[in-house]
């Protein structure tokens, strides 16, 4: 990661509260960024003259949750999902890690995915990996072209990689399990 | 323009065309798997290609989440299964990373010799099948039968040949055995020679020139835009490779190896005053770039093989560092990418303290150059979409995960 200290302070003074948080400790630094700011951050990331994050190594969506209730006393987390972005820049040779924070569900709605901007305008690969982390993790990317499931059939139910996530009996009389 | 079938002339000159869906795959011998691509066509031009990936899917991130990292190596076999050892070691990897592990001298020149014999197997599927793609039988053949004692050796190492399992988290399985270095050399110093054997065969044939050299143009800004690394990304003229480039963690491995990346600088390669000299038609960026950055690579391996033989052979500490199977790992996340034959091969990983990761996540190198497929194929003709849908050495297991 570029910078440390200042290049936090930079990101802070240009987006105010869309940098909800910094973890400098952790193997990989991570920013955290609220939704509402993401496609700016990221934009401005790939633009500025001195950081030129143009490329997007990967996106990820992690669901935290612990379906058993009494591991979930101890799991030391709230539940909650993340995305998270790790971009990269040619001209630094440096990797940069993003992560934006959302509830499980939208509104507590379950059922109802919760929503994040979509980037791929931004960089154009990010446009299977959102398909990717919408079809296996069930994150709504607003604004994204064409958000089908990449991996699964059209018809499949539910989201996998959800801790919460139960195989379907049979798929099309095939028995699952 | 008006067309009438009553008048023989104009259906001469101006064959009317409509435009037409054709289903390519999923069982196309060209697709390199099962892969499926519906085109739109008006007459012999393809006006859009949309991939359908998936049918190899498995959801090896959600067996990962249950089992621990070691477990989980014989399923990173499975996903680019023509390079398994770059898998293996892209994984371990990222556990060690996590883990906060260094391997001894001697698991890493190990490590090295091992995965660059991978890389050579796999761009020698990557050109036989490639000379399938395009209609040439005898290349596939001459490089099948170096692979094999690349296989051979792998088995000689390890007991298996495809899916080895055999580069795991705290060094390698096994040590190579006696006498497998010699082995080793003497494949070295038969297959050097056979390298030319391959340029005459299809680097310098006129046919494949014609089938390759400015087909499927690739610009720089838009293999960086969708994603696109290693031979896909070093074919379109950008000067990047993990081995150089990466994260120390990764690049400490070939620390004091001495390479070149292959990549065109000021319209040469590096060695090329050895090789066949990259024909006029050829536009950077295009089919046979990519190609001819794998063949450079073939070369290139031989050379860090070698390197890292002799290193080994004086080496110290042992082959692996013992790592239990209930071994808890650290609270923490991190992601490393390391330079597999088809590109950048990412892992990442969460662990919330247990012996079994909370998250893992493959980034898939071909997942990701085969998402500029459409944009190269825009345009093309029918013909020619093989051609490039082989140019970007997809494996479908890598894809689908």
């Amino acid at each position: 990661m570029s910078g440390g200290e200042t290049f936090i302070d930079r990101l802070k003074r240009e987006f105010g509260d869309g940098i909800r948080g910094v973890n400098l400790e952790a193997i990989d630094p991570w920013i955290e960024v609220a939704p509402e700011a993401l496609v700016d951050v990221c934009r401005y990331l790939r633009d500025e003259p001195d950081l030129r994050f143009t490329f997007l190594n990967c996106i990820t969506g992690v669901d935290y949750f612990e379906p058993d209730p009494k591991k979930a006393q101890k799991a030391g987390f709230e539940p909650h999902m993340e995305v998270v972005y790790h971009l990269w820049s040619f001209q630094n040779k440096s990797s940069l890690v993003l992560k934006v924070l959302l509830p499980r569900w939208k509104d507590d709605e379950p059922g109802k995915l919760p929503e994040v901007p979509s980037v791929s305008g931004v960089w154009s690969t990010a446009n299977w990996h959102e398909r990717e982390v919408y079809d296996l993790c069930g994150v709504y990317f607003v604004g994204h072209p064409d958000l089908r499931r990449i991996l699964c059939p059209e018809d499949w139910e539910g989201h996998p990689l959800r801790k919460d996530y139960e195989m379907p009996l049979e798929y099309h009389g095939i028995r699952c399990r | 323009m008006a067309t009438s079938f009553d008048d023989p002339r104009i259906i001469e000159f101006d064959v009317r065309t409509d435009e037409m869906l054709v289903n390519m795959g999923p069982q196309h011998p060209s697709t390199h798997g099962v892969l499926r691509l519906v085109l739109r066509t008006d007459g012999e031009v393809v006006s859009e290609v949309t991939p359908h990936i998936g049918y190899l899917h498995r959801c090896a991130e959600k067996i990962g989440e249950n089992l621990s990292p070691r477990q989980w190596i014989p399923y990173t076999d499975r996903m680019d299964y023509l390079a398994a050892m770059n898998m293996n070691l892209g994984w371990a990897l990222t556990v060690e990373k996590l883990m906060g592990m260094q391997v001894p001298e001697k698991a890493r020149h190990l490590r090295v010799i091992i995965a660059e014999l991978g890389r050579i197997a796999s761009h020698l599927v990557g050109m036989g099948a490639y000379g399938l793609d395009l209609g040439t039988f005898s290349p596939f053949l001459y490089a099948f039968r170096e692979r094999e004692k690349i296989l051979d050796l792998f088995e000689a190492a390890c007991g298996a040949r495809l899916t080895t399992s055999y580069l795991t988290v705290g060094g390698a399985t096994h040590d190579l055995p006696s006498g497998w270095l010699k082995q080793c050399e003497a494949f070295l110093d038969q297959f050097l020679p056979v390298i030319d054997e391959y340029h005459d065969l299809l680097t310098n044939n006129a046919i494949f020139v014609r089938r390759t050299a400015g087909i499927g143009i690739l610009p720089p800004e838009m293999a960086i835009d969708y994603g696109c690394t290693g031979p896909v990304l070093r074919g379109s003229g950008v000067d990047h490779d993990l081995r150089r480039d990466g994260e120390e963690f990764y690049t400490q491995m070939y620390d004091g190896y001495a390479f070149e990346v292959i990549v065109e600088r000021d319209g040469h390669y590096p060695q090329d005053h050895k090789y066949p000299p990259v024909p006029s038609a050829a536009v950077l960026g295009d089919c046979w770039h990519r190609f001819y950055v794998r063949m450079l690579e073939i070369r290139q391996s031989i050379d860090l093989v070698r390197q890292a033989m002799d290193r080994y052979s004086t080496a110290k500490g042992s082959h692996q560092i013992p790592v239990k199977l209930t071994q808890k790992l650290p609270k923490g996340e991190c992601y490393l990418e390391t330079e597999a034959p088809r590109g950048q091969m990412g892992f990442y990983i969460v662990s919330t303290g247990e012996a079994i990761p909370w998250r893992v996540r493959a980034r898939s190198s071909c997942f990701c150059n085969l998402s500029v497929c459409h944009e190269l194929c825009r345009g093309c003709l029918i013909a020619d979409v093989p051609a490039i849908i082989g140019s970007l050495d997809i494996v479908m297991g890598e894809i689908d995960r």
